[in-house]
Parts: C-alpha cells; sequence; structure tokens
C-alpha cells in the first residue's frame, strides 16, 4: 500500500502455479482475476463443473497461461485424498496454495441444532485443517513454496452474534499459526489472512452488506501478500489490523455485555 | 464451491428485507426496492425467476440508465453484475462471447490491448453488455455501424416460463429482435455473442471543426460520413438559434503507441451544492468550451478522451446536488429543421440548460429491434438539473415540440415522458408486449403504458 512496505519487503520472484481451493468463493474469484492478469498458472478445485468451466474460459481470456480445474467437494474429507492426488499429478511443482473455502451460517441454526454446529466447524475448520496437512507435507518435503488460507477477523474474538463461525475461524488461525512455525523450518511460507466483512454472496443477507469492503481491494492485498516476504499475518482492509487490535483489548466483563 | 452455494440456499434472516435504495445515474426518481437479487452464477438465476410472483423483477446492470428504465420501485431488481465472464473469443474472427453483467470496460481492457475494440460505444464504458443490448445503445458511429444490437449474434435469455432460450437470426429471431432495446423486459440475458471490430491501436485521429449555424453542421455532417467512422457535435445550449458549437470527427488511428491509463481516476466524494450549476457558471463554462476549441485542430488522442470524457471524472453525476438531474434526448427528423431550431430556442431561454449539449445526426440503418430509439434524423442530448416543477414543465414544453414534429424520446434517459410521447415514439410498442416475460415489469414501463 505504501511505498516504504513496497521497497522494504521485496518480491521474492513472480507467483507462477497458485492452486486454488474454493475457486468459485467471492474472494477468491477476484484473486484469481488479478493473477490471471499476471499470466500464472492456475489449479481450479471447486465443487461445481458448470461453474468451473465458466472460471476457466475467463481467466484465459484475461491472460492466465494455464487453468487447470477439479471438481470436487472440499467439504468432504474423503475426498481430500483424491483431490490432493489430482492436484500432484496434474500440477506436480504448484508454488503457491491458497485455501479460500468457507460457509457463514446464520448462528441462531447453530444453537438450536447441533447437526449445524458441526457443520460449520467441519467444513470451516475440521476440512480446512485436514486439506491443508496434505499439502504442508508436500511443501515441506520440496522445501519451497507458500501456503495461505482465508480465516477472519470474526476469529480474533467471540462474539455473541457469530461465535460459532468465529470459533471455526479462530481454530483455523491458529492451526496455521503452529503451521507457519513448523513450515519455517523448511522454508515454507504460511499467510494467514484475516479479511474485515467483504461484499460477497456468503455475507449479502448480512445488515449494511453495501458499507462492506470491495472485493477487489481485498484481492490486491492478497495477492501483494502472496508475492511478498511479509506480512505473515495479513489484516485486509488493513485498518482491520487496528480495529481488532483494539476489540482485543476491551476487558471481558465489558465484552461479554456487547452485543455485536 | 460449498460456502457460497450453502450460504444463498440458507434461509434469509427472518427479519424483515431492509428496504434497498437504488438509484439510476440521473438520480431521481429516488425509488427504494423490495429486494436485490445478486446472483454470482447463471445457474442461480433459474431458482430467482420461479421464486418471483408475476410482474415483480427486473434486470439491473451499472445503473447508467438516467431515468427509470433500470428501475423497478417498491419491487424486486436482479443485480447482474456478477454475471461477469468472458466465455470464450475466437481470435480470427473477433467473436466475443460473455455473460451478461461483464462491462464494457472490462471488454475493452482485456481486448483492446490485442488490437480488437467495441463495434459500437456508447458515451461511458461503464455498462454492462446486458444492459448495452437492452436499451440498444448507439454510439457515434451510428451512421455506419447502426446500434450496438446489429452487432449481437446470439442471446441466451433466462425466461421464467420457458428456461434458458437461445435466440439468433434462426432460432426466435422475433425474441432477438424483442429483446434488443427490450429494456430488459423478456427476460435476463445469461451471455451475449457480439462481434468485436478490429482495429490498429488505442488512438483516434480527431479533427474538431467549429460551426456556426445548424446548417453547417448538417452540411459538415453529411461532408464527413463518408470519410469518417465517428462523428459527434458539441452543441452551446445558451446559444439559441445562433447555434454555435464544436463538430468532432474522428477515425482509429495507424498511431499505436502505448496509452498509460490510470486505473483510478479522481471521484465526486457527495453530492456538491445543487447552486453550484446555475446559469452562470454552465453559460461560462459553454463559451470557454467553445473558445477554447474556436481553432480547426487535428490531433490524436487516446481512445478513452476521445469516447469517455467524462468517465475520467467518477460519479460525476452527483455535480447536479442531491436533488439529481434530467437527461433529455430526443430525434427530430432532418425535414422537421425548424422544429429543432426551436427546440434550441426554447432551452436557450430558459437558461436552464447545462454544458453537456451532444448532437448527432443519426444513419438510416434499419433498426436492430423491436423498440430501438434511433432513426433518421438529428439527436440531441442535454442535461437538465432537477429543479423541480419548473424543469418538469420546460422538458413538457419540449415534449410537445418533438411530438409534433413526429420525433420520438430515449427510453433509457428519460425518467417523466408521457403515455403519449411514448405512443407516438414508439407506435409499435403493443407488439412487443406478446414478448414480455410474465415476471418482469420495470418503474418505467409501467408508467408510459398506464400499466399496473
Amino acid at each position: 500500500m505504501t511505498v516504504t512496505t513496497d521497497s522494504s519487503t521485496p518480491r521474492i520472484k513472480p507467483l507462477q502455479k497458485i492452486v486454488v481451493l474454493g475457486a468459485t468463493s467471492g474472494i477468491a474469484l477476484e484473486v484469481q482475476r488479478q493473477l490471471a492478469q499476471q499470466e500464472c498458472e492456475l489449479l481450479l478445485v471447486a465443487r461445481s463443473p458448470q461453474r468451473l468451466a465458466a472460471l476457466q474460459s475467463d481467466l484465459l481470456a484475461r491472460g492466465a497461461k494455464h487453468v487447470l480445474t477439479c471438481a470436487a467437494n472440499l467439504a468432504s474429507i474423503p475426498h481430500h485424498a483424491g483431490i490432493f492426488d489430482f492436484v500432484r499429478r496434474s500440477f506436480p511443482d504448484f508454488d503457491t496454495v491458497l485455501l479460500a473455502y468457507g460457509t457463514m451460517h446464520d448462528q441462531k441454526d447453530s444453537e438450536d441444532s447441533v447437526d449445524a454446529l458441526l457443520d460449520e466447524l467441519n467444513v470451516n475448520f475440521v476440512s480446512a485443517s485436514a486439506l491443508l496437512t496434505l499439502f504442508a507435507a508436500d511443501l515441506e518435503q520440496r522445501r519451497t513454496g507458500c501456503l495461505a488460507a482465508i480465516t477472519s477477523v470474526a476469529g480474533d474474538r467471540g462474539r455473541r452474534s457469530n461465535y460459532v463461525y468465529g470459533s471455526a475461524k479462530g481454530a483455523l488461525s491458529l492451526f496455521l499459526q503452529g503451521l507457519r512455525s513448523r513450515l519455517h523450518l523448511a522454508g515454507v511460507r504460511v499467510i494467514t489472512i484475516k479479511p474485515g466483512p467483504v461484499q460477497t454472496p456468503m455475507t449479502d443477507h448480512l445488515p449494511n452488506a453495501a458499507r462492506f469492503a470491495d472485493p477487489e481491494q481485498v484481492a490486491r492485498d492478497i495477492v501483494r501478500a502472496l508475492e511478498r516476504r511479509s506480512p505473515d499475518v495479513l489484516y485486509t482492509p488493513r485498518i482491520w489490523r487496528y480495529v481488532m487490535a483494539a476489540v482485543e483489548h476491551i476487558p471481558e466483563g465489558i465484552f461479554k455485555r456487547l452485543s455485536f | 464451491m460449498p460456502g457460497q452455494s450453502a450460504a444463498t440456499r440458507r434461509k434469509q434472516p427472518a427479519a424483515p428485507q431492509p428496504t434497498e435504495r437504488i438509484l439510476s445515474w440521473g438520480r431521481y426518481p429516488k425509488t427504494a426496492h423490495h429486494q436485490v437479487h445478486k446472483p454470482a452464477w447463471n445457474d442461480q438465476v433459474p431458482e430467482i425467476l420461479n421464486a418471483a410472483v408475476l410482474g415483480s423483477l427486473l434486470p439491473y446492470g451499472l445503473g447508467r440508465s438516467y431515468g427509470d428504465s433500470c428501475l423497478n420501485a417498491g419491487r424486486e431488481l436482479i443485480d447482474c453484475r456478477r454475471l461477469n465472464r468472458i466465455l470464450g473469443f475466437d481470435e480470427s474472427t473477433g467473436m466475443l462471447s460473455c455473460e451478461s453483467g461483464v462491462s464494457l470496460s472490462d471488454i475493452l481492457d482485456v481486448f483492446l490491448p490485442r488490437g480488437w475494440f467495441l463495434p459500437v460505444t456508447p458515451g461511458t464504458r461503464f455498462v454492462t453488455v446486458g444492459g448495452a443490448i437492452a436499451n440498444d445503445v448507439h454510439g457515434k458511429n451510428h451512421h455506419g455501424a447502426g446500434t450496438f444490437g446489429a452487432h449481437v449474434r446470439e442471446i441466451g435469455l433466462h425466461r421464467s416460463n420457458d428456461g434458458l432460450v437461445i435466440c439468433n437470426s434462426k432460432e426466435n429471431p422475433d425474441m432477438l429482435r424483442a429483446t434488443i432495446g427490450g429494456l430488459g423486459l423478456t427476460g435476463v440475458i445469461a451471455w451475449a455473442d457480439i462481434q468485436l471490430k478490429r482495429v490498429r491501436g488505442p488512438w483516434i485521429d480527431v479533427e474538431s471543426i467549429p460551426f456556426q449555424s445548424l446548417k453547417s453542421f448538417l452540411d459538415l455532417s453529411r461532408g464527413s460520413d463518408g470519410r469518417f467512422e465517428y462523428t459527434v457535435a458539441w452543441l452551446d445550449c445558451f446559444a439559441g438559434r445562433n447555434t454555435r458549437g464544436i463538430f468532432f470527427r474522428g477515425n482509429h488511428s495507424a498511431y499505436s503507441g502505448k496509452i498509460i491509463r490510470s486505473k483510478r481516476g479522481p471521484k465526486l466524494p457527495f453530492a456538491l451544492p445543487g447552486w453550484l450549476l446555475n446559469r452562470y457558471t454552465s453559460k461560462a463554462f459553454n463559451t470557454a468550451y467553445y473558445r477554447a476549441h474556436a481553432a480547426r485542430r487535428r490531433s490524436a488522442v487516446p481512445c478513452d478522451s476521445f469516447f469517455y470524457p467524462l468517465d475520467s471524472i467518477r460519479q460525476w453525476n452527483l455535480l447536479y446536488g442531491k436533488n439529481g438531474f434530467l437527461q433529455y434526448q430526443c430525434v427530430i427528423p432532418e425535414s422537421n429543421f425548424e422544429a429543432f431550431e426551436e427546440l434550441l430556442d426554447r432551452i436557450a431561454h430558459s437558461g436552464m440548460g447545462s454544458f453537456l449539449g451532444v448532437l448527432k445526426q443519426f444513419g438510416s440503418a434499419p433498426p436492430a429491434g423491436m423498440l430501438s430509439f434511433p432513426r433518421p434524423g438529428l439527436t440531441l442530448a442535454l442535461d437538465f438539473a432537477m429543479r423541480g416543477e419548473r424543469t418538469l414543465q420546460l422538458l413538457r414544453s419540449l415534449d410537445q415540440i418533438v411530438l409534433e414534429s413526429g420525433g420520438a424520446l430515449y427510453p433509457a434517459k428519460d425518467a417523466r415522458m408521457s403515455p403519449a410521447l411514448f405512443e407516438a415514439s414508439f407506435p409499435q410498442w403493443r407488439s412487443f408486449v406478446p414478448f414480455i416475460d410474465p415476471k418482469m415489469s420495470s418503474s418505467f414501463w409501467r408508467r408510459v403504458t398506464e400499466a399496473q
């Protein structure tokens, strides 16, 4: 964003081969477009073959050098081995993995139903950490690359209105923190991406959705973080770093009384 | 992807839907919508159509229509901006296939560097392909290329009653003609195939020539049509019968130097005070503009500054203050020269015009759509700040001249024409009605047809 950041954290090398897990999510769509303009090669994983086909032609037209697709249900852990296998066979020297899928359901559902609660935790934390484990081992062995996952500022503190989603994302952030330390020894980068609320299909139903961040801006921050040596934890838009720093310092005795 | 579709499938929170305020480019009328659907994929559109009640929906793009043709007050909109994928491009023929929410700006960003340009472009690049088709937009090359719709080879159309309908010159040709200029009422365009045009580069060789009478404008226009792809004129709307203006004519340039376009220009952050653009400031601007171009001149300019001068200031519509503005675009047959002069006189005397008077002589290409606006004659487009009844009254008096001269008004720019004037402008509109999707309606349509 500022010139000083740019000069102090030079590019390691341009991005080349990127695997996107959850390629049809609102934020991933924008990230992929920007990567396509940089003539990257992409492997897109998402559930719907029709949507993947539309995405593939779009990204190729916009400059992507090569676009592979893999239609699979990422939330289903038994499918992970097959997904990982496909990636390793068809895209063996990928250098970046971006995990971008997730759900945000109505918190009330999980208060009333344990099934709904488990769904939310399974998709956002259990399946995500399971899948990242496979990719982490591969990159660790090759001693190269970058692993990035989109969590949320909602994971920084449990709130009355959104703590189930928040706890799943918070757990994923912790998982990434530990993974970062482990992969650091092998020279593999791990980036935790914490967006504030963004205008995507996932958040359309929330009040004030029109005031949420522009996904294009968020994607710009993400692409820049992928290209550079820092940061380890990306807050986007940047203001959220300061907002969350303040929120984390509100004493619990007061925080529990807040209704947001 | 599990996240997104699960989230959209899930039930909306029990709270009543917020009333969504969506305005058109003129920021008049002020409307609120019951709900705005935002499909991200074409496979989500049928679901929205199925769930809707009759006459409740209207597709919406980038909201650059000036009046209420893109609005559906008190009902629902389908915001198509997320349907913005390029589905294919044939480098040898220039045939582009894309979803309806792709903007013309997007097309230029991707294809102009490769030597392809829009076959027809309106005065802003911030419209969607769907919107360009639904309004059958025209540009400075109307005399040679016709309207945008003339370059649409095929569309896929989501209809509430018969699913996805393919329309081209062989299959459902009438539905294609109805959808071109059909104001979004025939359904939601899923994708369109558009013929792009080969150009040598992103520059335009422009010549600007001052003129001092309507007659000399016509001579210039007629004399240029054969040799210049693009012609348009700027008109000083304060001059009245002593017409003066600047005639611009241009061709794609052989010069192929690179253009560095800054991604984001300045932006008007909020509505300026309404009194800022008054007759004195506007008059002063017009005089200054005329003087600046008073000498005949040739130069090569980037296509952005030739086609889209106003796009360089984002949200320029806020210039007119919080009450918004009305654009008046009419076409008058050339045989009714006096009517045109009377129109200019009336505007000059009112002192209410502003600085964006645009004059163009339409060509004689047959209309591409059933309700296409362009037809042989002189077209004038002009902005009027909304100052209440005073403004409406002036426009009604202009309507009278247009009506008597056998002219027409452009729905994409209109927020107030009477049903009688609509009838006179589009006497064929009743034969369009059977093509309307029963779930679609718009503020404009209800107003001009006096329907529910």
